[in-house]
């Protein structure tokens, strides 16, 4: 019992991290359609500049880790989301009204000029960071070396999380932004015809899912402290399968997938084998489509005549 | 008239480039310079450009200056490939790499079809020589020789206490991982528990709560140092004591960044240090002197070359076939020390030391 709540622990912050990937990709997708592949790269882009900061920060003097933290979040987030931005300005918008699969396309070439861009501005050694935020807390000691422990990295993951998930629902259903981003995800044409300004709505869209990558960038950069240009496409493509397994298009399945991902893999590491962690994941996303095909909380797409 | 005029002009400078390439040969090197094993692929040049300076300065090679081309393989098997095919067209008699084994072992395969010659500096893994290829050399010891070492220090000093191994799945890694495991199993001890992860994974954290709560005594991990780095850091994180023990591939400063001072009391086989012998200790000088310290593997490509080529002045060409027979045949004096070949292309003394790191995040040899 202790082991099965140290591995859900563990499981819950790999899967938070996850999940506030897939927001982005989720969001862009409810509301113009488009899987926005970039969007991992756009994680990798908020790591780096996560650790720029931080490294500015200490260079002149800022050795208060709240207070550094909480900086790195905001010039993080306000730099992200302008990657986020210039990325939708150059490569999608341009595109939108073509063909369905353009700007997939551009999206993927988007995708390997972020990574390419990063490699060449930034060098293809693995980055590191020394530990900043340190200490376990001790959850149950019944005696034997079973101790359920969590570390204050862990508790600053999940939380950061859940602030970020409830503080952006209340966004999305009670500000006149929010009502505009649903009323673009109905029906694009609709909204314009009715004075929303869909071009502002989508760069805002953007902008948000940008931010939101660039936290999950922090905490992955506080979490493992190892990151190099092409970290992006892994988290990527698991942030993506959340996103799909919950739901696509879905803001709490968005969520919930990057949970279910994180503690799949997670049991089954530690229950079968490390080895097959992936294929357990993958399989259980297969398994999912094929009973749910729109995901867990996907709503059915209603077929208008 | 005109086209005349470039006929003429593009003859004049076909001549031009026959008589450069007179006066020089291209060699190769040829390892990981991108992606997350960049570090190792960094030693592997610097050992190399510095050794080309030196027998460039004592008048080069046949009287002819020596002239390096870097092949990146980003330690990918197929990059690694399309490398060598590129280098072969590049008519290079002798590459020096690749890094990790992964990677040597098919390109290996271009060069002999290519007729160019291969002594990897750092390639350990015993498929590399145990193919009966005519072209291959390596400059580093092997993993069933460094597997043994692990396995005997493993049975000898941590009898009774519980033993993890991993691997990273790689041709290296998992190589390694089953010498040690072969070791440690011959002499009567069991591991508690073996798995493997996949390069390039970032979270152990459920790995390393699997190794608490079965009580591992010491971790062995066949496998890089990013992710061995990473699997120390996660277990320190989660307030374990347990040591960790890894095979050659630790031998980078970058292990210690990102381990922090974490690293004191990693346990490392690998080469005894180049770096203290007294054969290395004028060229040892001059690296320092660029503010390069030649840890890991830039000595054993520095040997490489110095090998390569006393070996074309003996044999008075560089075909590499003929050259190839000579190093077999010859003794040579290396920054390493005297170095001698048996037939398969592997060095003829053992190599292997145990090391420990530091928490100042250097390494030095073990004393017994």
């Amino acid at each position: 019992m202790e082991y099965f709540l140290q591995q859900s622990i563990n499981g819950i912050a790999l899967g938070s991290i996850y999940g506030l990937v897939a927001i982005g990709y989720t969001m862009v997708y409810g509301i113009i359609g488009m899987i926005n592949f970039a969007h991992g790269d756009i994680f990798m882009v908020g790591t780096f500049i996560a650790l720029i900061a931080f490294l500015i920060l200490v260079a002149i003097g800022v050795t208060a880790i709240p207070l550094a933290l909480f900086l790195v979040l905001l010039i993080a987030m306000l730099l992200t989301s302008l990657y986020g931005w210039a990325v939708e300005r150059i490569a999608y918008r341009p595109l939108r009204g073509s063909f369905r699969l353009a700007p997939l396309i551009s999206a993927i070439g988007m995708s390997i000029v972020l990574q390419n861009y990063v490699q060449l501005a930034q060098g293809a050694r693995v980055k590191t960071l020394q530990p900043l935020v340190s200490g376990v807390h001790t959850l149950f000691d019944l005696g034997n070396r079973l101790v359920v422990q969590i570390s204050n990295i862990q508790i600053l993951i999940i939380l950061t999380t859940l602030a970020l998930m409830s503080g952006f629902t209340w966004l999305i259903s009670a500000t006149s932004l929010g009502r505009d981003m649903r009323a673009c995800e109905q029906d694009l044409k609709m909204a314009t015809l009715l004075g929303v300004d869909t071009d502002r709505t989508i760069s805002l869209t953007f902008l948000i899912g940008a931010a939101l990558a660039s936290v999950a960038g922090m905490m992955y950069l506080l979490y493992y402290g190892v990151i190099d240009f092409h970290i992006g496409f892994v988290a990527g493509v698991k942030a993506f399968t959340a996103a799909v397994l919950g739901g696509i298009g879905s803001l709490p399945g968005a969520m919930l997938g990057g949970l279910l991902i994180g503690l799949i893999e997670t049991y089954w590491s530690a229950y079968f084998s490390v080895q097959y962690k992936d294929v357990a994941a993958f399989s259980i996303l297969i398994v999912v489509l094929i009973f749910m095909p729109t995901g867990i909380l996907g709503k059915p797409e209603v077929e208008k005549v | 008239m005109k086209s005349v005029r470039l006929v003429g002009l593009l003859a004049a400078a076909s001549l031009l480039a026959a008589a450069t390439a007179q006066a020089q040969t291209t060699v190769g090197v040829a390892g990981p310079m991108t992606g997350q094993y960049a570090s190792f692929g960094e030693q592997l040049r610097n050992g190399a450009s510095l050794a080309l300076e030196d027998i460039n300065a004592a008048g080069g090679v046949l009287k002819q200056q020596l002239k390096l081309v870097v092949g990146d393989d980003a330690c990918d098997p197929k990059q690694a490939r399309s490398t060598a095919d590129r280098l072969v067209g590049q008519k290079v008699p002798v590459v020096f790499g690749h890094f990790c084994s992964s990677s040597s072992i098919p390109a290996s395969e271009a060069y002999a079809e290519g007729n160019v010659l291969q002594i990897t500096p750092a390639s350990t893994n015993p498929t590399f020589t145990e193919r009966k290829l005519w072209n291959v050399f390596r400059t580093c010891g092997r993993d069933d020789q460094q597997g043994a070492l692990a396995g005997k220090y493993l049975a000898d000093n941590f009898k009774g206490k519980k033993i993890a191994i991993l691997d990273d799945k790689s041709t290296y890694g998992a190589g390694l991982a089953n010498e040690t495991k072969k070791a440690l199993n011959a002499l009567g001890v069991k591991e508690a528990l073996r798995e493997s992860y996949t390069q390039g994974d970032k979270d152990f954290t459920a790995l390393v709560s699997r190794m608490k709560a079965a009580d591992i005594d010491i971790v062995f991990v066949g496998g890089y140092h990013t992710e061995s780095g990473l699997i120390l850091r996660q277990m320190r994180d989660q307030g374990m004591k347990t040591l960790l023990m890894a095979g050659d591939a630790l031998a980078d400063k970058q292990f210690a960044a990102i381990t922090g001072q974490h690293a004191g009391g990693v346990l490392m086989t690998f080469g005894s240090d180049p770096r203290n012998r007294p054969a290395a200790a004028e060229v040892v000088k001059k690296f320092k002197a660029k503010g390069i310290d030649p840890e890991g593997y830039t000595l054993y490509t520095y040997a490489a070359m110095q090998i390569w080529a006393a070996a074309v002045e003996k044999t008075g060409s560089t075909d590499p076939k003929k050259v190839a027979a000579t190093i077999r045949a010859g003794k040579w004096n290396t920054v390493l020390g005297e170095i001698s070949y048996d037939a398969k292309g592997d060095i003829t003394v053992m190599d292997y030391v145990m090391y420990e790191w530091k928490a100042d995040g250097t390494y030095a040899e073990l004393k017994k």
